[in-house]
């Protein structure tokens, strides 16, 4: 294969990867998008493999490589429990990072490359250190977040007193070091600056992420998810490649939008929730410890009621959380859905966009206990149906559903959007116990007088809720 | 501070303003309480069940009225009563203020601040928990058929018996308000056949849905008047009107007329002529018998019989039923107590700026502050989902609205000025890929804004399997065809970084795609 069929089978490639992500539009297409997604990597790969760059020497190399981490991959994406997605996905984010920096330094290293002028050499140095850096705070960032969504961190935020001085004091080394790199003559004498940046961007990348709750990680997740792309164009600027390039951009700006919705979705700004910490500079726990206090009494319900209830109503709104994801209590949920529309009750799902550990968790989930994706709606187009609801059961849910939103505009969550269940005629919250969501925020919608607490695990208790719907 | 309950005075009154169930949440909200002894006697509360709620009782009105320093009424209080008000002191209960000017002076000459329940501003539905009109009107409502039944020679319901057959009750009532349509349940509930009328086509649905049978006017014209109420009627629409209450008073046994116009005498709906045309012992229950009554021949506070048709005309239905009345308002009135003590210590804060408390506050620190400036809201808007439509569709694209002509500045502005910094310093290999990774930039923008939030997380995992592209850059080092120029280069250590990246990149491409694929297969119909 010559080069320039080696790039003609790039441009296909390319198409393909756009067709696949523009066939996420909407789940029907969403099949055929990810095969195109396939398709176009197995191009870019065969080209690359069989165009001139690669000698017939490396193909052993290769093959094996692939073998050995395609199986992995295949046995991962096998065994992966659905609830278990945003770890998987920062895992792998980390991957990408590791590759970035691994290519980084081999390319740097690589004395084969030739340059025509001082300047060339000069970007393509730079090149290598900027791919290095981002691929370096993706690994280590997308690690903590692995072990914050697994739950071997705490979920909690890491606030280091001043963090933010910090962060700028790395900053600036990263750009101190890198005026030493490009001024150094010879290979040695730049590797030293390179690895002390690589250091730095690994603590930078640690610290980061540590220092974002648990409530903001949908944000953290999809941000990791833009560095991997950017590394990805970096790497891409650094062999001169366009087909990275462009591929990395994309996924660059796919992560970048999608940080942007969950930010939208939460009325938070980007750089708040990366500076970390609820509410800004505050430390956050002392903000949050006067607000919540409970304030009123809540009206238990017990699950033989609630059936009751459901049994009872025309519309139904559930409004799942993470609480959901971490009692696996999606299939249960659907075969109640399942009871409550035989019996001619119109059944519906609430989705909050940070509902969850990442964007989209719920819906996967539900898609997951084979619930239909018809009845699965937007924080928008279902907050209008609340008022006509006439049961709303919150399952694992707080923050997304606190009212204090609206009504309190001193509340450290006051303009997010959230989703109105208090305005149906009852609504039913599950809860393991009184305790105050990520935010650590009192949410006054379980002392509302239309408002029913179901105490319990998840799981336990909506066994229960369709036990009595049998009966 | 001390919330004082005294004994009604109006005669005939049998109401408490606060049963010992509220004074219990009131006490939990930092208030004490005092009631007068006997205050509760009628509604059947004695005084030992308020001792128990924790309410202190107090012997004397004087005593009371000089201690409170909020008094809980539910008649405007008498002149008398106002004399033994304390000066600076606070009143809820009913006013009526434009009815009584006299007392709105002598209230205001007490320098203090003075809530008529009477005077909510209804059409707030945050106000609705605290509508003392609403729940007395459904009080008496329900009175009104109990009253009827009780004049009535015969069963509500249809029956079959061995002793014959027995047809059911015929109720018609006239005005579907919120008294109309708590008879309209309780005499259906009786198993009557409920038809109902109202000026106000709206209200059709409701009077359906409570098992009532809505009866039409063979006119056209609105007769909604603002506010929730009903206005008067064109001459031509009152008599096809009268002709229709004719042929109703006719064929049925009961009828139940609650038409009020506020600040009006009540509309004359059944005359002379349509009860003398009525079967002998049927029943006319006139709930406006206190604003003249809706019918000619009411006599107001009395159950008379006339022309062999019993015309009952009592003006205290919601007295009647006092203990279920005395909940209901002092349940009002908690609700309002609470929106008054937000900070719940025990202490009321009458928030000027709070709509549903303006229009309560007729008299503020001794000024009147009555009537309310209009509410700024238009009633129930007339079709919201066509209003709520557009905006923020979550993903349209970009952020909904376009940006201001000054942000679009300030953006073009920076980025002509970073291209510039571009275009004087890089070389032109480097420009080829610029354009690329510019151009590539906008596309995945516009793509990705039209993916769906529910595929959000696919999403993510098929641009993390793609970013595995990075591959192809471990790909191209691993055995590249050197040419003299790399005699030095450190082939070992490049093919082993380059050989675990690759392995790291297969991982994220086979895992990320076959994920996908899977989470992808799970989303149906």
């Amino acid at each position: 294969m010559t080069a320039s069929l080696a790039t003609v089978a790039y441009i296909g490639a390319t198409i393909l990867f756009i067709l696949s992500l523009g066939g996420l539009a909407n789940p029907e297409t969403a099949r055929r998008g990810n095969l195109f997604g396939m398709i176009g990597m197995a191009i870019a790969v065969i080209a690359t493999v069989l165009s001139p760059r690669v000698t017939p020497a490396g193909y052993a190399w290769i093959v094996g490589a692939l073998l050995v981490g395609g199986s992995i991959g295949l046995y991962a994406a096998k065994k992966v429990q659905m609830t278990q997605m945003p770890e998987l996905v920062a895992l792998m984010h980390s991957l990408v990072g590791l590759a970035a920096c691994l290519v980084g330094f081999a390319s740097y290293v690589d004395t084969s490359i030739v340059f025509a002028t001082p300047a060339e050499k000069a970007i393509h140095e730079g090149e290598v250190y900027v791919g290095i850096l981002i691929g370096a705070i993706t690994f280590s960032g997308s690690v903590i977040a692995f072990g914050k969504l697994s739950g071997k961190i705490g979920g909690k935020p890491m606030l280091l007193p001043g963090r933010h001085w910090m962060n700028l004091v790395a900053l600036l080394l990263v750009i101190w070091f890198g005026r030493a790199f490009l001024q150094a003559e010879t290979m040695q004498a730049g590797m030293t600056p390179l690895l002390v940046m690589t250091v730095i961007a690994l603590l930078f990348g640690i610290h980061m992420v540590m220092a974002i709750g648990g409530a903001d990680m949908p944000v953290v997740v999809s941000m990791l998810n833009s560095y991997s792309g950017w590394a990805a164009a970096a790497t891409g600027f650094m062999l001169g490649n366009d087909l990275l390039i462009v591929i990395g951009a994309l996924v660059g700006s796919s992560g970048a939008i999608l940080s942007y919705i969950m930010c939208r979705a939460m009325n938070r700004n980007f750089i708040s929730v990366i500076a970390g910490g609820f509410g800004g500079g505050a430390p956050a726990p002392a903000g949050a410890g006067g607000a919540a206090q409970p304030a009123g009494e809540v009206t238990p319900i017990s699950a033989v009621e609630t059936a009751e209830l459901l049994k009872e109503a025309k519309n139904v709104v559930i409004v799942p959380g993470y609480g959901m994801a971490v009692a696996q209590a999606q299939h249960v949920v659907c075969e109640i859905t399942k009871i409550l529309r035989a019996k001619g009750v119109n059944v519906r799902f609430g989705i909050h966009p940070v509902a969850g550990r990442m964007p989209g968790h719920m819906n996967v989930l539900l898609a997951e206990a084979k619930v239909p994706y018809d009845i699965v709606l937007e924080m928008d187009e279902i907050n209008e149906d609340f008022p006509e609801t006439d049961v709303s059961m919150v399952i694992g849910a707080n923050d997304i559903v606190n009212p204090a939103a609206q009504e309190d505009p001193g509340s450290p969550i006051a303009g997010m959007p959230v989703l109105e269940v208090w305005k149906a005629k009852t609504s039913i919250v599950m809860k393991r116990s009184m305790a105050s969501g990520y935010a650590g925020v009192d949410n006054p919608l379980f002392y509302k007088e239309n408002n029913r607490m179901l105490f319990g695990d998840a799981k336990k208790m909506l066994d229960e809720v369709q036990a009595a719907l049998n009966a | 501070m001390l919330i004082g309950v005294p004994l009604e005075t109006a005669a005939g009154e049998k109401r408490v303003a606060t049963v010992p169930d509220v004074v219990e949440k009131l006490v939990k909200l930092g208030f004490s309480v005092a009631v007068q002894s006997g205050a509760g006697a009628a509604a059947n509360f004695d005084d030992e069940t308020y001792r128990a709620a924790g309410a202190e009782v107090l012997a004397t009105a004087a005593e009371l009225w000089s201690r409170s320093d909020i008094v809980f009424k539910v008649r405007p209080p008498s002149l008398d009563e106002v004399g033994l008000m304390r000066e600076g002191g606070s009143l809820v209960g009913f006013v009526w203020p434009a009815q009584n000017p006299e007392l709105m002076q002598a209230l205001a000459a007490r320098k203090g601040t003075v809530l008529a329940i009477d005077a909510l501003p209804r059409q707030l539905s945050r106000a609705q928990k605290m509508d003392a009109l609403t729940s007395m009107a459904g009080v008496a409502g329900y009175r009104a058929v109990i009253e009827a039944a009780n004049a009535f020679g015969r069963f509500f319901n249809g029956q079959i018996t061995a002793a014959g057959k027995i047809p059911p009750a015929k109720v018609f009532i006239a005005g579907a308000g919120v008294a109309g349509l708590a008879a309209i349940g309780t005499a259906a509930g009786l198993g009557a056949i409920v038809r109902a009328n109202d000026t106000r086509a709206e209200v059709a649905d409701q009077v359906v849905s409570l098992g009532g049978e809505f009866v039409k006017v063979d006119y056209e014209e609105e007769g909604s008047g603002g506010g929730g109420y009903a206005k008067v009627m064109s001459e031509g629409f009152q008599q096809a009107q009268r002709e229709m209450y004719a042929k109703q008073a006719r064929e049925v046994d009961i009828v139940i007329t609650t038409a009020l116009i506020p600040g009006k005498p009540a509309p004359k709906l059944i005359t002379a002529e349509m009860v003398r045309s009525m079967k002998p012992g049927s029943v006319i229950v006139d709930m406006a018998a206190e604003q003249g009554g809706n019918c000619e021949l009411t006599e107001p506070g009395q159950s008379v019989v006339k022309h062999g048709v019993t015309i009952v005309g009592y003006t205290d239905l919601v007295s009647r039923l006092a203990k279920q009345s005395s909940t209901l308002y002092s349940n009002n009135l908690l609700r309002l107590t609470e929106e008054l003590c937000k900070t719940k210590d025990g202490v009321i804060n009458v928030n000027m700026e709070d709509d549903a408390i303006r229009g309560l506050t007729v008299i503020k620190d001794g000024t009147v502050t009555w009537p309310a400036p209009p509410l700024k809201l238009p009633a129930p808007a007339p079709k919201p989902a066509a209003v709520a439509a557009p905006p923020s569709k979550g993903h349209g694209h970009g952020a909904g609205e376009p940006m201001s002509a000054k942000s679009l500045a300030i953006t073009f502005g920076v980025g002509a000025l970073a291209l510039l910094v571009v275009g004087l310093f890089a070389p032109a290999s480097f420009l080829s890929h610029f354009t690329v990774f510019v151009l590539a930039c906008f596309i995945g923008y516009m793509v990705i804004w039209n993916v769906t939030p529910s595929l959000h997380t696919p999403l993510m995992s098929v641009t993390n399997a793609i970013s595995s592209i990075i591959a192809i850059g471990a790909l191209i080092q691993i055995a590249p065809p050197l040419e003299g120029a790399g005699a030095d280069r450190p082939n070992a250590l490049i093919l082993g970084m380059a050989v675990l990246a690759l392995v790291l990149t297969a991982i994220n491409m086979f895992g990320g795609f076959a994920v996908t694929r899977r989470m992808l297969a799970m989303f149906r119909k």
